[in-house]
């Protein structure tokens, strides 16, 4: 069964903590890494590295470039 | 026919390190490129690094560092009979640099050759060095690092300028009745070939830098774990974790990973920018004298880089 949208939130608030230290309750859909997160590219692939272990999907860095949000990354997780 | 009487065991007799004296710091950078130290600092962990003058050669820095290194185990140049350079700098094609080093050190013609693995080098000269005293092909080998990456890089790139540097290590290894280097575990992708190079003399390196950052994040630390394993080692047990020192950020993801919570994490990179195949014996060797590691601890060595190629291994610490 595929994992609900709260679940992959969830789930990516404890990667971006455990990679960033970034609380994870900080990690809401309309954030922007960049922006909002202070994330920087190198951090984005970890966490996309990280992802992809955890939800079984692949993200390339020519796709990681256009991740701006967090709901950009459920978008594709889910896609 | 015979075959040599075989040692059964090798180990890291002494270590020894040159840095060139000109230091660069990440504010000398920024007056000539469009960069600052707190980008320098956030993204790679380098505050300063050590560039080479055009009357300093690559031969050079290997030759001081390799005679600090002979001078530290107390053997004599003729006890020498195999001199390995990693590098993948040098300016010649012929005639390689390990000839030329044991002649300005005064070791009588010894096999010499280099190793060019990249950033991976040191690890892959210092497996070769320790099958060849356990098989008898060589008594004690004088094995440097050394690498002079500012004449490689083009100093208007800031992607790559910011990183590379240049130094050299070394290290003598001779025969023991105990192991004191563990098994390697080595390996390269050569699909991912194109993700650093220097092409030819007419260009510059080149590094698709979140490509490598991916690669090294995630392909590393099972290595480092397996060459924990074949050398019987927990890592909980090491004392020092001395990956090759390409970015803060890398030593620290794949520190994480590892479990090694007892060991010191080398970090040399901060004072020494990434000096490829002589990273691991400058920060080692640095290390030791500084008194942060003890000898007769056990270190997980870990090089990786262009090829891209890999290689690590356990040894003591002399
Ligand atoms: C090289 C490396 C530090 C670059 O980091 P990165 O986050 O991938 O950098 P990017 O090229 O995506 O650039 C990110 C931003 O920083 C900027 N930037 C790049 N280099 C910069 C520098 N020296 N100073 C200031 N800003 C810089 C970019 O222009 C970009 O800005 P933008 O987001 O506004 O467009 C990183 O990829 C890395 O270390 N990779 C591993 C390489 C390695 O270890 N190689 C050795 C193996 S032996």
């Amino acid at each position: 069964m595929a994992a609900s949208e709260q679940e992959i939130l969830e789930g990516l608030g404890k990667i971006i903590n455990e990679i960033t230290g970034i609380p994870a309750s900080d990690v809401t859909p309309e954030k922007n890494f960049v922006d909002d997160l202070d994330i920087d590219s190198l951090s984005m692939v970890e966490i996309a590295v990280a992802a992809q272990d955890e939800f079984g999907v692949e993200i390339p860095d020519d796709q990681l470039k256009n991740l701006k949000t967090v709901k950009d990354v459920l978008t594709f997780i889910q896609a | 026919m015979k075959i040599s009487e075989i040692a059964p065991g090798s180990r890291v007799l002494a270590l020894g390190h040159y840095q060139p004296a000109n230091v660069v710091t990440n504010d000398d950078l920024a007056k000539t490129m469009d960069t600052n130290d707190e980008w320098i600092q956030s993204r790679v962990g380098i505050k300063e690094r050590r560039v080479a003058p055009d009357s300093e050669s690559l031969e050079d820095m290997a030759t001081i560092a390799g005679g600090k290194a002979l001078a530290a185990s107390g053997l004599s140049p003729d006890d020498v009979d195999l001199v390995i350079v990693a590098t993948c700098t040098l300016e010649s094609q012929i005639p390689n640099a390990s000839a030329i080093v044991a002649h300005r050190l005064g070791i009588k013609a010894p096999g010499a050759f280099d190793v060019n693995a990249a950033c991976a080098g040191f690890c892959y000269a210092l497996a070769t060095a320790d099958t060849a005293v356990r098989a008898g092909s060589a008594k004690h080998v004088l094995v440097i690092g050394a690498e002079k990456l500012s004449q490689w890089v083009n100093w208007t790139d800031r992607a790559t300028a910011v990183i590379f540097a240049d130094g050299a290590g070394a290290a003598v290894v001779g025969p023991s009745d105990t192991p004191g280097i563990g098994p390697v575990v080595w390996g390269s992708a050569g699909d991912k070939a194109d993700a650093i190079r220097i092409q030819d003399r007419t260009t510059f390196l080149h590094q698709e830098g979140q490509t490598v950052f991916r690669w090294a994040t995630t392909a590393l630390y099972p290595v480092a774990l397996e060459a924990c394993s074949r050398a019987g080692v927990d890592p909980a047990e090491l004392s020092a974790f001395v990956p090759h020192q390409a970015n803060l950020r890398i030593i620290e993801a794949i520190a994480r990973k590892l479990g090694a919570d007892k060991a010191v994490v080398a970090r040399d990179i901060v004072n020494a920018g990434n000096t490829s195949a002589a990273s691991i014996p400058l920060a080692l060797s640095r290390m030791l004298e500084r008194g942060e590691v003890r000898s007769g601890g056990l270190a997980l060595i870990l090089g990786f880089g262009a090829g891209l190629t890999y290689a690590g291994q356990v040894i003591e610490i002399p």
